[in-house]
């Protein structure tokens, strides 16, 4: 990014009486209105379409489908409608904190793609604490929440704030530790060379470098689910409790923001979860001489890792697993996810200094692995297709699928 | 709780949420249930038709097989129903004059095709009965008086009244099948 702008300036792009640092300010104040609204507003929008379709279908239902073709321009209209609307602000509320709330969730969102890398080229900053910033600025949406269920003035809203920050800063540890093996093994924080670190091939992600890595990632993943607010951790606006939680009071655009940093947010887990385990845009040919194809491969390859692994993902256990209960969830937290934790942690280190080079049967024994759990999933998957259309007799709430004409 | 259940628990959570999204996995590759009514239903194919031969929709009155015995009217918990019959020698029986339902009143319990002895009373599968005014709601089945369908002695039955007897005593009778707890399916 730096490099870019020194080069605009050497090429005399800019005028010349106009000050280093204002190119810089400018540059930066560019690119990020371009990442904001070019990619994150559209990223958070078009999954809250994505969300509804698998969901109708997880449900036997069908979703929305009758805006645009198959219902794409849902999440356009959504936007436009909860724009439109009045901005309520509830007379019994604490107007300054109750405005500001939704804008501390937002900037704890999207401060997290100044260091979230696209692609080896597309990166707003590569920091050389680029992990750490990430954990740090998305605290701050426990901030907003906080501040949010406060504001409100409503039982359901403070209940709704208090249960986020106690799940999010619980969960936080887990998340942290579940980071640190992969800087051990890095020896570094830097988003770009935590990627780097890792080849293409499947067997060469941190997720196989060692059983500790392996099972660091889920312990991270579940974690991120509680920390983003999903389901099975949606404690903070569960709806059959809290009517929206911390959201309740709020209208139109602050709502918004709320719920666009929920989805974007998942955007965030799966780029995270990428970056650290899953080869990040790494891709197998150098392409030195073509620097856009290689940028556009490599910007396909992460996006696609991370929305499988950060959105579709985490919507499909969203709509196959129930909310537990506050006890429930902090259990796991205490009681299994910080324990396994610290041993990925002292785990990974001893196996750093027993095996410096890495073992390379243990890499192909936990591909193998996957892939036999896959393939276990996928015949669990034909068993419960072949189950559905032996009783599909029994069970056809449909009156078409019969199509029975009484006389 | 010892190393072995703590472990147990991991291996039961871990082996039931993989058994759950097999589930909702299955459900991709299912087609949805959904019937897109009323704008984008299959060619050629209406809602009603596929509906069940005992479904509660609007109630209905076939005049050639009535007796005009007003089981229906005391049964109507409403008293949505209003017939009116007279006794004419000359005629041969009873002759009615009016025979309303109001169907802004109807609540569709099934109470008055329940007595019915002929299951002249019956509700249809028609549903869409929305309309401008609570006045049309009220459905006029006399137009000009008529007389009473009676049972011949002999037993036998007209034929022009036989295909909607046999439909009004199917009615009544698949009613009594599940009632007496028999195999509905």
């Amino acid at each position: 990014m730096q490099a870019f702008v020194d080069g605009l300036i050497g090429r005399g792009a800019v005028p010349a009486g106009v000050p280093v640092w204002a190119v810089y300010l400018g540059a930066m104040l560019v690119f990020g209105g371009v990442v904001v609204f070019g990619f994150v507003l559209p990223i958070a929008g078009i999954t809250t379409w994505v969300e509804r379709r698998i969901m109708g279908r997880m449900q036997s239902r069908i979703g929305p489908n009758r805006t645009g073709p198959i219902g794409f321009l849902q999440w356009l209209a959504d936007g436009i409608k909860n724009l439109l609307k009045e901005d309520i602000v509830p007379a019994a509320a604490d107007a300054p904190l109750f405005k500001l709330a939704p804008y501390v969730v937002m900037t704890g969102f999207v401060g997290t793609f100044a260091a979230l890398p696209f692609s080896s080229a597309l990166i707003v900053a590569d920091l050389n604490v680029g992990i750490l910033y990430v954990t740090a600025v998305t605290a701050l949406v426990v901030v907003g929440i906080l501040m949010a269920g406060w504001a409100s003035n409503n039982k359901w809203s403070l209940l709704g704030g208090v249960r986020s920050a106690a799940q999010i800063v619980s969960y936080e540890i887990p998340a942290g530790l579940s980071i640190f093996p992969i800087v051990l093994l890095t020896g570094s924080l830097s988003m770009q060379t935590i990627i780097a670190r890792q080849g293409w091939a499947p067997w060469a992600w941190n997720l196989f470098e060692n059983p500790f890595t392996f099972l660091a990632f889920f312990v991270f993943f579940i974690s991120a689910l509680a920390e983003g607010n999903r389901t099975p951790f949606d404690l903070p606006e569960a709806e059959s409790e809290l009517v929206a939680g911390f959201a309740t009071e709020y209208s139109g655009m602050r709502n918004l923001l709320f719920f666009m940093a929920e989805w974007g947010n998942l955007y965030v887990i799966g780029a995270i979860a990428t970056t650290l385990f899953l080869g990040g845009w790494r891709i197998p040919w150098a392409l030195a001489d073509a620097p856009v194809l290689r940028a556009v491969l490599e910007f396909a390859t992460f996006f696609v890792k991370a929305y499988t692994v950060g959105v579709l993902l985490p919507i499909w256990l969203r709509w196959t697993l129930p909310r537990i209960r506050v006890d429930q969830m902090m259990t796991m937290c205490w009681k299994y996810l910080v324990p396994l934790a610290f041993v990925n942690l002292l785990g990974t280190a001893a196996w750093m200094v027993v095996f410096p080079a890495g073992v390379p049967a243990v890499r192909a024994a936990l591909v193998a692995l996957v892939a036999v759990l896959a393939l276990a999933f996928l015949w669990r998957v034909r068993f419960h297709v072949r189950n559905a259309r032996l009783t599909r007799r029994h069970l056809s709430f449909n009156p078409l699928s019969t199509a029975r004409v009484p006389w | 709780m010892g190393l072995g259940a703590y472990l147990r628990n991991i291996k039961d959570a871990v082996v039931t949420i993989a058994d759950g999204l097999a589930v909702t996995a299955s459900h991709m590759i299912r087609k949805p249930y959904t019937v897109e009514y009323p704008d984008r239903l299959p060619e050629g194919i209406r809602v009603q038709d596929t509906l069940p031969f005992r479904y509660r929709g609007m109630l209905e009155v076939d005049l050639e097989i009535c007796t005009a015995c007003l089981a229906c009217e005391r049964a109507c918990p409403i008293d949505c129903i209003v017939i009116e019959a007279t006794k004419d020698k000359a005629a041969g029986g009873l002759v009615m004059t009016r025979f309303d339902i109001d169907m802004g009143k109807c609540m569709y319990c099934g109470l008055c095709s329940e007595p019915c002895p002929t299951g002249a009373i019956h509700h249809t599968p028609e549903f869409e009965g929305a309309d401008y005014s609570l006045e049309s709601l009220v459905r006029r089945f006399v137009k000009t008086p008529v007389v009473a369908y009676k049972p011949k002695k002999t037993g036998e039955v007209d034929p022009a009244i036989k295909p909607i007897l046999d439909r009004g005593l199917r009615y009544v009778s698949e009613f009594a099948k599940s009632e007496a707890g028999g195999d509905d399916a």
